[in-house]
Order: structure tokens, then sequence, then C-alpha cells
């Protein structure tokens, strides 16, 4: 709970925390009694935002549940949202479709990365050589940013089989996980680009007076530095995917949401629907944690690097 | 042997600037800028904010386009539209007013890109190389830390070393001291001083006028975007050929800066 933990504390001021360590700095110090009384007043402080914020939660969800309970539409509600049967008849048969989503967001993810990628350099490259690339990457994310996933999806994964083309796969998993490419490289490629144009062009002017060509100061300064400010909206597009793979269930792959459908479809009861709801949830949350992680990472070993 | 020797050196002028014109939109920063530096010398560029010294620099590194005029290094005319401007980066170094460090590159990866991705330098080699600079310029500690960790005076003697690094023919320097705290300047300075002992050419744009006059052979005064007065420190400080020389001066040493 993030009440508890206070403000994080400001940079350089290392030793305004919990400091009665015993002093590491060895030059015998003593904490004043000053301090002590500060410390303490701080713990005591600490502990009653503690209990303000476990009351306040408490209270709120109280209400939130007496709220529901008490509508009129609940006891039907809670049958055909939150039957325990269904529930547990459902949770496997979701588990075992979700197998397919986690492969579609692995497979997807890493294409849309390489594509996005490559289509937000398309954009940033300069001279009349490259006119037509740059013409063709603006017009595809405007086009693929533009259209709606869902529509996109009922084009590729219904449309194409119908051309019966020789050669060309009818596999809905295949075909919707193309579609998914093709619209979150766009939502990628702009990402990147926005990385790309945030570093100061003063960075590329240092790299090209060391003698690094055009292609070399992007490689080496800008791109590095542009995708590592990107990490965090670029994990957020990830968890868009992510949670869109289950849309491929529109051409009948079956997939966490389409098992869910199939229960749905015998019982009537949209039990089913919420499972499948709470395990894309479920699944978010482990990323996330890996993203702060990841930046977590990033920032120590920086610090790291100047304690030297 | 230096470890800052320079490249071999041809005859005549290291850098020669001839009636260079350059406008930003509808301004004209520099006029009609003329100028030569002679091997193993320091000229100073003085001047008011906006007189186009900055400019000058940008320009002599091809950083920025020249309308007309024309600019040599070793005698090679550099604004030749054939030229292979990234060759001619090469061969001159540039430390930047906001020293501009890669912020993602520790220190050592600061210095040793260029050597290794340009100039085909083995790493080992390099960071040999890049260890013995900053040794020499009393940042041995600091080779893994990451720039933002380093105070001005150690980021812009990085800087330098970085620029020295692949063993550029001529120097420039664009008010290196002008982002410091003014107990930091000193450090940098006595680097700058260091570089001039051991014979590396060098053009730089500065506010400090005590260390111009102390450390330049040459001193250009820039003014309405030509250099108006152009001569030994002793002359361009002692006895300013111009009015508006004079008036520039007296306003420095009014602000206490000389």
């Amino acid at each position: 709970m993030t009440v508890v933990k206070g403000e994080p504390a400001p940079e350089g001021a290392d030793d305004t925390g919990e400091m009665t360590r015993g002093g590491p700095d060895g030059d015998g110090y003593v904490p004043s009694e000053r301090r002590l009384a500060r410390e303490r007043h701080r713990r005591a402080r600490a502990r009653r935002a503690t209990a303000v914020a476990a009351l306040s939660t408490l209270a709120t969800a109280a209400l939130l549940y007496l709220i529901v309970v008490n509508a009129p539409g609940w006891p039907r509600t809670k049958e055909t949202f939150f039957s325990a049967h269904y529930a547990r008849e459902a949770f496997p048969k979701v588990l075992e479709g979700l197998w397919l989503n986690l492969r579609l967001l692995l497979v997807c993810g890493a294409a849309v990365l390489v594509l996005g990628m490559l289509i937000a350099i398309a954009r940033t490259l300069r001279g009349p050589v490259f006119f037509p690339l740059r013409v063709l990457a603006a017009a595809y994310t405007d086009f693929f940013r533009g259209l709606p996933l869902i529509i996109n999806l009922m084009i590729v994964v219904l449309g194409v089989p119908a051309l019966r083309l020789q050669g060309v796969t009818v596999d809905p998993v295949l075909l919707g996980g193309t579609a998914l490419t093709l619209t979150y490289s766009a939502y990628v490629a702009e990402v990147f680009r926005a990385g790309i144009e945030s570093v100061h062009p003063s960075q590329r002017a240092a790299a090209r007076s060391l003698g690094l060509t055009s292609r070399q100061a992007l490689r080496y300064v800008v791109l590095p530095q542009a995708v590592r400010r990107q990490v965090p909206p670029l994990l957020n597009d990830l968890v868009s995917l992510q949670k869109d793979t289950g849309l491929v269930s529109i051409g009948g792959a079956v997939d966490a949401v389409r098992a869910a459908d199939i229960i749905v479809g015998r019982s009537l009861n949209y039990t089913p629907y919420i499972v499948a709801g709470l395990v894309f949830v479920a699944l978010t949350i482990p990323m996330t944690r890996f993203t702060d992680w990841v930046t977590a990472r990033m920032d120590r070993r920086r610090a790291q690097g100047g304690s030297l | 042997m230096s470890t800052l020797e320079n490249a071999p050196e041809g005859h005549g002028p290291v850098l020669r600037l001839e009636s260079v014109r350059k406008t930003f939109g509808g301004s004209v920063v520099l006029r009609d800028v003329c100028l030569e530096v002679a091997p193993h010398t320091v000229t100073a560029l003085i001047g008011a904010s906006g007189s186009g010294k900055s400019t000058l620099l940008r320009c002599a590194n091809l950083l920025e386009e020249i309308d007309d005029g024309a600019i040599w290094l070793d005698g090679e005319e550099i604004t030749d539209p054939r030229v292979d401007q990234d060759a001619v980066r090469r061969r001159i170094g540039v430390v930047f007013q906001a020293y501009n460090l890669f912020p993602h590159m520790t220190v050592l990866d600061n210095i040793t890109l260029a050597p290794r991705r340009v100039h085909g330098v083995a790493r080992a080699e390099a960071e040999e190389r890049a260890r013995e600079l900053l040794e020499r310029l009393g940042l041995a500690g600091k080779a893994d830390a990451y720039p933002d960790r380093l105070s001005g005076g150690q980021q812009q003697r990085v800087a330098i070393v970085r620029a020295l690094a692949v063993r550029p023919r001529l120097l420039l320097l664009d008010e290196i001291t002008a982002a410091l705290d003014p107990e930091l300047v000193g450090e940098v300075l006595e680097v700058v001083r260091g570089l001039k002992e051991e014979g590396m050419t060098m053009v730089l744009a500065t506010h400090e006028m005590g260390f111009a006059r102390d450390v330049a052979d040459q001193v250009c005064f820039l003014d309405g975007g030509v250099v108006l007065e152009r001569g030994s420190a002793e002359q361009v400080f002692g006895a300013p050929r111009h009015e508006r020389t004079r008036r520039f001066l007296r306003r420095i040493v009014e602000a206490g800066r000389l």
C-alpha cells in the first residue's frame, strides 16, 4: 500500500531513512537524542498512516459490497455471473485456451517489436532515396492506427480464406496473429519514433563530430537512448496486445475467450467469461511487475557505476 | 613520445577560412569571416554573445553548412560538396559547452566508441589508451562511472578525453567552461593549458578573457559577422585598434572578468 511507504528519499539524501544502523561511517558517531526523537516520531506517524489506510480500505470495501448485494437484480446476477459450479468447470478449459494466447503474445510481441522498429527507422531516414520508404511507413502507421482492430481481424481472418489463394494459410491462429501484428506494429512504431525524436539533437551532433556516420550515430547513440526511454510505453502496448490476443477467437481459434464462449453457449451461464477475464488480469500483473523490475535494475546499475 | 601526438602534419595552416558567410533564416551570423590557424597554436575567438563564435566552430566541423566562402583543413577544401564529411570530422575533435556525453554509456564506452567504431581500433587497445588519458586528466577512478554521476568539471574533462581519443588534427572548444560552476572552471582550463604544451592545435570560443590572454597565440574579436580584430593576445588585449574592441573589453573589465 503506497500510503505506508511515505515519500521516496530524494536523491543524494540517503541518510535520512532508517538510520540507527550503528554508523557504518566508523567515525564514532552516536545519534543524538534529537535524531532519535525525530525517528520515533516518524515511525509513529507511519503506524498511524497504516492504520488509517487499512480502516479506509475496509470501509470502502464494505460500502461497495453492500451496494452490490442490495441491488434489486443481485440474486439473479450472482447466479448467472458468479456461479461456483460453472467457474470450476470453466477454469481448466480457459487455462488450456490461455496457452494459445500466451504463444500468440510471444510470437506477435517479438514480430511487433522488430517490425515497429523498422517502420520507425524508415520514418526517420533522411535523404531523397528514402522518400518512398518514408511515405510508405507514414501511410502504414496512419492506416493501421486508425483501423479498428476488430475490423482488421475480420478482414484478415475471414477475408483471406475467402480468396482461396493457393499456398496461403487459412489457419485462424496464423491469420489472427498476422492481423494483431499489423495493428500493433503501427502503435509500437509510433512509440519508437517518439523515443527517437526525444533524444536531443546535441547527442547526434556529438556523435557526428566524433566521425560516426549517420547510421552509426543512430545505432550506437540515438536508438539505445530512445528504446530505454520507451520501455514503459512499450510494455504498456504489450499488455494491451496480450489481452487483444483474445480477439483471435472471432475466427474460431480456441483460446481462453473461445473456451469460455463454448461453455457459455451450452449453459447460458456467463461465469466462464468472468473466469477468462480474471485470468487475463492475473496475467498482466506479472508483466507490470516485470516492467518495474527492469526499470529499477537499470537505475541501480547506473547508480553503482557512479559510486566507483 | 607524447600520447597526444597529432596526425602527420602538412605545410601551412591547419585551418583556413576564407570569406565565410552563414545565415540562419534572414539573420546574418557570419558575414565575411577570414581566419588562419597555424599548427601547434591556440586561437581564441572572443566577442559578445551572438557574435557567431559557436557558429564559426560548427561550420568548421561541417555541423552547419556555410552559405558562401570556403574552409580548408590541412590544405584540403572541406566545404567542397564532393568531400566525405565523415572523414573530415574524424580529423577534428569537438568539445561542447554542454559536454554532450552519451548518458547511456560509461565514461570508458563514451571514450572508446569512436576509436572502435570509426577507426577500427581493437577494444583492448582503445580501452588502454582511454585509461591512460583518463589517468593523465585526473579521472583514473571514473572509467566505469556513468556521466550523470560526475561533476560538471569531471564531465567536461571526460568530453575532452573523448575528443582526444581519436588523435584529432585540430581541437575545437566551444565555450567549454560556460556551463561550469566557478570553482570547477580552473580544472578544465588547466587541461587546455596542458594540451597547448603538448602542441595541440586548438580553436576555442570563450568568455574567459584572462584565460584567452594567457593561453592564446592568436586572439580574434568577432563583431557584426566579421573578424574585426585579429592579433597576438598582447596586441588585442593591450592595444586594441578598433573602437568596438575597446568598448567590448571595457565592458568585460567593468564586469570584473579580466
